[in-house]
C-alpha cells in the first residue's frame, strides 16, 4: 500500500539552515546536508529545501548545495525558492534535485508550469500555494511569501496548475502556519478530493494528533513541517509509530 | 569494477551516479558503445517519456547495443519500461527484452492519485537482486505507467492493482522503483546487482 509521507522542510539562506534547531549532537546544525541526512536516517520520507537567499550569488550557492545534498542523502528531495525559468530548473535537476517547487513565479506566468512539465515531466514539478482564509469564507492565493494578496481563489489556481502540468501541490495555510494548532483540514480536504495529483499539507502541525487528522480527515498524501522537527518537539520515528498505531499507512 | 550508466535524453541519471558513489563505487555516465559493451555492469536509468527516449536510443543505435549486452544490466523506472515489449505511453514499441506490456494507471477515484508518488512495498521477491531484502520492504516510486504481471516478474507492488515492480530475463533486470532514492533498502538492492 502506498504510504503517507512525512516531510521535514529546511529553510536555507546563503547555503545554511535559517531556523535554529535543538539537535545537540550535530556537528554543524546549520549545515543543511547534515540535518537532512539526520532526518533521512530517522525515517523522513522526503525532504524539502526552501531557499530564501535574495542575493545575486544565490544561484551558484544553491546549485552547489543541491549537489552536496544529492551526494549525501538517499531519499528524494525537492528544492524551492525563487525558481522562475526552465534554465533555473535544469541546473537544479542536473545537480541531483528530484523535484523543484515554484510559487509566485508560476502564478505570475502560469506557462512556466507547462514549460517545466513538458521539458522535465510533471513528476518533478511541485506547485506551492500559500493560501489564507478571508472573512468572506473563501481561501485566496497569496504571493511573495504571503505578503501580497491576490483575488484568485486557492481551488481555482490549484485546478489550473494541475491542468498546466503540476505533478503535486504543496498547500500552506497562512492562517495555520506557525500556530501549532493543527493543519487546515477543510481546504486540504477540498484540494485532495478535487485534484488528481498528490497534495502535501503544510502549516500548523503541532502535535501527532494533527498529523493523524490531516491524513484521516483531510486525505492529504503527505504532511510537511519544520520547527516541530527542528526543535525535537516530535521525533519522526515516534510520529510514524503513533500514526501506524492509528491505522495510517506509513513507511517503517 | 567497471560500471557504465547509459547516457540518453532522460532525467535523473546523476542520482544513480551519486548513489553508487555513496556505496563507494565509481561509474561512468556514457553513450560510448565501447565503454558500455566493456563495462562489467550496465545501469539503464531514467525518468521521462517513452517515445522520445526510444527514438533517441534508435537514432544512436543504442537499442541494438543494449539488446546485445551479455553482462548484468539493470533498468530503473523508465529504463525498465523501455526494456518491455510495448508502452501505452504514446504507443511506443520498446526493446522487447521482457514481453510484459506497459500500461497507464487508470483511476476514477481520488484515493489513487496519478502519478503514484511515494513509498510502497515490494513482495514476491525473486532472484539475487533481492537477496536478503525482506518481503514488504518499502521502496520509492514515481510513475504513471506500470508493467503488467507476467512470467518475468520478480517483484510485485500493489497500486490500484498488483503490477511488476521488478522484472528479470537472463542477464537483464529491471525495477520500477528508484533504488537510488530508496534509502538503505535501495542501497542493498544496488549492492546485490553489483554482486550478481
Amino acid at each position: 500500500m502506498l504510504t503517507k509521507r512525512i516531510i521535514p522542510c529546511l529553510d536555507i539562506k546563503d547555503g545554511r539552515t535559517v531556523k535554529g534547531t535543538n539537535f545537540v549532537d550535530l556537528r554543524d546544525a546549520g549545515d543543511p546536508v547534515e540535518l537532512g541526512a539526520r532526518y533521512a536516517a530517522e525515517g523522513a520520507d522526503e525532504l524539502v529545501f526552501l531557499d530564501i537567499t535574495a542575493t545575486h550569488e544565490k544561484r551558484k550557492t544553491l546549485s552547489e548545495l543541491v549537489n552536496r545534498i544529492a551526494h549525501h542523502i538517499n531519499i528524494p528531495f525537492t528544492v524551492g525558492g525563487g525558481i522562475s525559468s526552465v534554465e533555473d530548473v535544469k541546473v537544479l535537476l542536473q545537480n541531483g534535485a528530484d523535484k523543484i517547487s515554484v510559487n509566485t513565479s508560476a502564478f505570475k506566468r502560469p506557462d512556466l508550469i507547462r514549460e517545466l512539465s513538458s521539458e522535465f515531466g510533471s513528476q518533478c514539478v511541485v506547485v506551492a500555494i500559500d493560501t489564507k482564509l478571508e472573512p468572506d469564507g473563501e481561501w485566496y492565493v497569496y504571493l511573495n511569501g504571503g505578503r501580497v494578496k491576490t483575488e484568485t481563489k486557492c481551488i481555482d489556481w490549484a485546478r489550473k496548475a494541475v491542468e498546466l502540468g503540476a505533478g503535486e501541490i504543496l498547500l500552506t495555510s497562512m492562517n495555520h502556519d506557525g500556530t501549532k494548532q493543527g493543519f487546515a483540514l477543510d481546504i486540504t480536504q477540498k484540494l485532495s478530493a478535487e485534484l488528481p495529483v498528490p497534495v502535501i499539507a503544510s502549516g500548523g502541525g503541532g502535535t501527532m494528533e494533527h498529523f493523524d487528522a490531516v491524513f484521516r480527515e483531510a486525505h492529504a498524501d503527505a504532511a510537511l513541517a519544520a520547527s516541530i522537527f527542528h526543535f525535537r518537539e516530535i521525533g519522526i520515528g515516534e510520529l510514524k509509530e503513533y500514526l501506524r498505531g492509528k491505522g495510517i499507512p506509513v513507511r517503517s | 569494477m567497471e560500471l557504465a550508466i547509459i547516457k540518453y535524453n532522460a532525467g535523473n541519471i546523476q542520482s544513480v551516479l551519486y548513489a553508487l558513489e555513496r556505496i563507494g563505487m565509481q561509474a561512468t555516465v556514457t553513450d560510448d558503445p565501447e565503454a558500455i559493451r566493456s563495462a562489467e555492469r550496465v545501469i539503464f536509468p531514467g525518468v521521462g517519456e517513452a517515445s522520445s527516449a526510444m527514438q533517441y536510443l534508435r537514432e544512436r543505435k543504442l537499442d541494438e547495443l543494449i539488446l546485445g549486452l551479455r553482462q548484468p544490466v539493470l533498468g530503473i523506472c523508465l529504463g525498465m519500461q523501455l526494456m518491455c515489449r510495448f508502452s501505452e505511453e504514446n504507443n511506443t514499441t520498446c526493446l522487447g527484452i521482457f514481453n510484459e506490456d506497459v500500461r497507464r494507471f487508470q483511476s476514477s477515484s481520488r484515493d489513487f492519485k496519478i502519478p503514484q508518488m511515494g513509498w510502497n512495498t515490494i513482495t514476491g521477491l525473486k532472484t539475487g537482486l533481492f537477496q536478503d531484502v525482506p518481503e514488504s520492504s518499502y521502496c520509492y516510486f514515481v510513475h504513471s505507467f506500470y508493467a503488467s504481471l507476467g512470467p518475468h516478474t520478480i517483484a510485485v507492488t500493489d497500486y490500484i492493482h498488483p503490477y511488476s515492480a521488478g522484472l528479470h530475463r537472463d542477464n537483464f533486470y529491471g525495477v520500477q522503483f528508484h533504488p537510488e532514492k530508496s534509502a538503505a533498502i535501495g542501497e542493498k538492492i544496488i549492492r546485490n546487482f553489483l554482486e550478481i
